[in-house]
């Protein structure tokens, strides 16, 4: 019989979400191509999404779930107007990272 | 039990996703990487027993958004693998390590710090219709189209306003046309 195995609290969950946020972080902070930045993006917002679902869990509110519903939603649009932005970069620089996008002309 | 081996395999997809989108140099492997995330942490909205919200992260994020990015990177073609010698800016990699180091350790400490604060409030929401196997979907739709149904409408019209944009963005202009591209 296996004695005092520790169920996972909310406080696993809230620490594995913050090591994912800076993950996302540092691979803003690392990565140069507007892609993978978006992705990393991505990463963070998730991170985020998985507190708030462990609180709304903890706290017995279901809030915090909709507030997730909506970040999903937002994430959505986000995704699809950043990449539009960066078909419409890469069209006509097609080997630009994101040094050398420093100058707002095109 | 089980819930102890769900979250550690939950939550060693989810870590290891996200090394692979830091660190591999090709963007369709990083893409893939984001996939192993957003199911990792599906599973964990599980484990929460947030279950429409699960659903909802595989359709939308690994379903929609991921299928876009490689639709992207197919497109423009830009699967070149990145120069990853390069440092832009002077020691910028080590800073960066540093910091997220400093963001993930203080987090932390923050949140072992207030453990004890933080209290549950039994009987409210979730947990009385944890029974039910649509409880958490009608929950949500009831806080949805009350009390949030104005932020929900709005919502709307953002998406609508994003999809005007993007084709204004990444279309081609036509003869005679002032090019608005970036």
């Amino acid at each position: 019989m296996i004695a005092a195995v520790p169920t996972p609290t909310t406080t696993w969950y809230l620490i594995l979400s913050a090591v994912l946020f800076a993950l996302g972080m540092v691979g803003v902070m690392i990565r140069r191509n507007p892609l993978v930045l978006f992705m990393c993006i991505e990463l963070m917002l998730n991170a985020v999404n998985l507190t708030f679902v462990a609180f709304a869990q903890r706290l017995g509110d279901v809030g915090g779930q909709t507030t997730v519903f909506f970040v999903m939603v937002v994430a959505a649009a986000e995704v699809v107007v950043g990449l539009g932005i960066v078909v419409a970069i890469l069209r006509r620089r097609p080997s630009a990272t994101t040094d050398d996008l420093a100058e707002l002309k095109g | 039990m089980m819930e102890l081996i769900v979250f550690a395999a939950a939550a060693a997809m989810v870590l290891a996703g996200a090394l692979g989108v830091l660190f591999t140099r090709h963007p369709v492997h990083a893409a893939l990487s984001l996939i192993l995330t957003l199911f990792g942490i599906a599973v964990l909205f599980v484990a929460l027993e947030a279950n429409f919200l699960a659903a909802v992260q595989v359709i939308v994020y690994a379903g929609a958004i991921v299928v876009l990015f490689l639709f992207v990177i197919m497109l423009l073609g830009v699967d070149k693998v990145e120069a990853m010698g390069i440092d832009p800016v002077r020691l910028q990699r080590p800073i960066a390590a540093i910091v997220g180091l400093c963001t993930a350790g203080l987090v932390t400490v923050a949140i072992l710090a207030s453990r004890g604060s933080l209290t549950a409030r039994p009987g409210s929401g979730l947990t009385a219709d944890a029974a039910d196997a649509d409880g958490n979907i009608r929950l949500l739709a009831r806080d949805v189209f009350s009390d949030k149904v104005l932020a929900f409408e709005l919502t709307s019209v953002l998406l609508v306003i994003a999809v005007v944009g993007t084709v204004l963005l990444a279309r081609k202009p036509r003869k005679g046309e002032t090019e608005v591209t970036p």
